[in-house]
């Protein structure tokens, strides 16, 4: 019976190593030396995998986590509205916000009687686990696909709402990153949740 | 001794200068670029196109770095080791014929500093001084691993230029000259000693690798074991003169190899081609440098495929094989020139 470890092999790419006597043109190095330089010449050519990363990035899955963002509703007011659930879920304890309630002459700024004054999130306490998004009832925090980008001091990593917040004039779209069935209910106009 | 000499000589010598700093200085961003298109990747491409700017940026990071002596290092020495380096370096280049002559009117004007008789010779004893700017540097230093270093350069080039010596004596005694003008003008047309000498071309070859202390013969530095080895307590330009000279070295003893063994500016058909006696300079230092340029190549594709030998295997080999091979090519160079009378 054939052994199994006959059979199976990691790689086969192994070679039998042998101690033998070396022939005179083995000795010579000089042909073992030659095809090793056809060798590496033969990678001069090769197709280079570098990824050329400012100008060329590597493509992302849709729902990758990387920097947050605030999102705004249709009319371009706060979604948040400052219950805190994203800062209890948060396992790095991330976020830190202070609310405020909302005035009467403030009501195109904020969707609920209730708003978030500050919003911080500290960028290297973050583990982008995307939990404050998952707890979000309000649909006002989800992770982008747009990188952190690199600081001088620990202080610029505290993002404020100036940073997570959606501009007006560019919203970011997040539809890629929710399932079919919130997509279908948010169709439905009769719920308060997406008027 | 006319003005007009003087003149010429003084231009040559200093464009000759400059175009091995120049040379020396592109060598370091061609060896970064090869070393990256070896290993699957691009090199340096960011500062400039195609990273042409990066040997700027590399001397200017160089000059601004902060420039550190060791308090226990000798002060005198320490400063002399790379300017000594720099300066033999840079000597060699005076007796290559870089190319045949123009002729202006009536005068000749031959693309060679000094057509010196002995100009192999000279050659030899300069580079050979080129050790002490290592051994010094690395003794300076104070420092264990730049002595080990420097102790590894003195061996290994008095090993390795036996074997050289050997293989341009035979050389000269073919060419019966010790001109480097006369030996390069011998091998006309297609008429090149690497086809007469070929073991001789091969252990010359060999040597002036680790002449230079280039891999597979860069036991002075090795990085992994002697982290920079003579260098390793130089800092800013200092270090970029030592970095700078092996380039130059690397030029310099490109172009004696093509010189020796692949016939200097000759090129086939020289002669069939029915051109100007200034026109065949010019086309053959142009092939002169290309010659250059792929040896220039070829210890850059050594250097990215070859590993470092061990130490014991680099002295074995110096002594147990190239010596013998070059003493053996000598003795039969001999008889047979010997026989042809």
């Amino acid at each position: 019976m054939e052994s199994n470890s006959d059979k199976l092999k990691l790689t086969n790419r192994s070679k039998v190593v042998s101690n033998k006597k070396m022939t005179l043109i083995e000795r010579f190095y000089l042909p073992a030396i030659f095809k090793g330089m056809g060798i590496t010449f033969s990678h001069f050519f090769t197709k280079k995998n570098t990824i050329q990363y400012p100008e060329e990035k590597r493509p992302v899955s849709d729902i990758f986590r990387g920097q947050h963002v605030l999102k705004r509703d249709d009319d371009g007011r706060e979604r948040c509205t400052a219950c805190g659930l994203c800062a209890l879920s948060c396992p790095a304890e991330a976020i830190t916000m202070v609310a405020a309630e909302r005035k009467e002459d403030e009501k195109h700024l904020y969707r609920e009687e209730k708003y978030a004054a500050i919003y911080e999130i500290n960028m290297l306490r973050c583990i982008f686990c995307g939990n404050c998004e998952s707890a979000c009832p309000k649909e006002a925090i989800f992770l982008t696909e747009r990188f952190v980008a690199s600081e001088v001091s620990r202080d610029n990593f505290i993002y404020g709402k100036d940073i997570l917040l959606e501009p007006k004039d560019a919203p970011i779209d997040v539809s890629k990153r929710q399932t079919r069935e919130v997509l279908e209910f948010k169709k439905d106009k009769t719920q308060s949740h997406n008027r | 001794m006319d003005i007009q000499f003087i003149a010429y000589k003084v231009i040559l010598a200093v464009s000759i200068l400059l175009i091995s700093l120049l040379v020396a200085m592109y060598s370091t961003l061609i060896e970064r670029k090869v070393a990256g298109y070896f290993q699957d990747r691009h090199g340096p491409n960011r500062a400039g196109f195609f990273g042409l700017l990066q040997p700027v940026a590399d001397g200017v990071k160089l000059f601004f770095k902060e420039e550190f002596m060791p308090a226990t290092a000798d002060k005198f020495l320490y400063i002399l080791g790379p300017s000594l380096t720099m300066l033999v370096a840079l000597l060699t280049s005076a007796v290559i014929p870089w190319g045949n002559s123009i002729i202006i009117g009536d005068t000749e004007f031959p693309l060679q500093v000094a057509d010196i008789n002995i100009g192999v010779l000279y050659v030899f004893a300069v580079v050979s001084i080129g050790v002490y700017g290592i051994m010094i540097g690395g003794w300076a230093s104070n420092n264990k691993y730049a002595l080990i270093g420097a102790v590894r350069a003195a061996s290994q080039m008095i090993s390795y230029e036996l074997a050289m010596g050997m293989s341009i004596i035979t050389i000269v005694m073919t060419s019966g000259s010790l001109s480097l003008n006369e030996i390069v003008g011998q091998q006309h047309g297609f008429d090149w000693n690497v086809w007469h000498q070929p073991i001789g071309f091969f252990v010359f070859v060999i040597c002036s690798f680790a002449e230079c202390n280039r891999s597979p013969f860069d036991l002075p530095e090795c990085e992994t074991e002697l982290i920079g080895g003579y260098h390793t307590e130089y800092s800013s330009m200092k270090l970029g003169f030592f970095l700078f000279s092996e380039y130059i070295n690397m030029f310099i003893a490109s172009a004696m190899i093509s010189s020796l063994y692949f016939g200097g500016y000759n090129f086939p058909f020289m002669d069939e081609l029915g051109l100007s006696h200034n026109m065949l300079t010019i086309i053959g230092s142009l092939v002169f440098f290309a010659k250059i340029s792929f040896f220039g190549f070829l210890f850059m594709w050594i250097r990215w495929t070859l590993p470092r030998f061990r130490y014991d295997q680099l002295m074995r080999f110096g002594w147990k094989a190239l010596l013998p091979w070059a003493i053996a090519n000598m003795v039969i160079t001999g008889f047979i020139s010997m026989l042809m009378k």
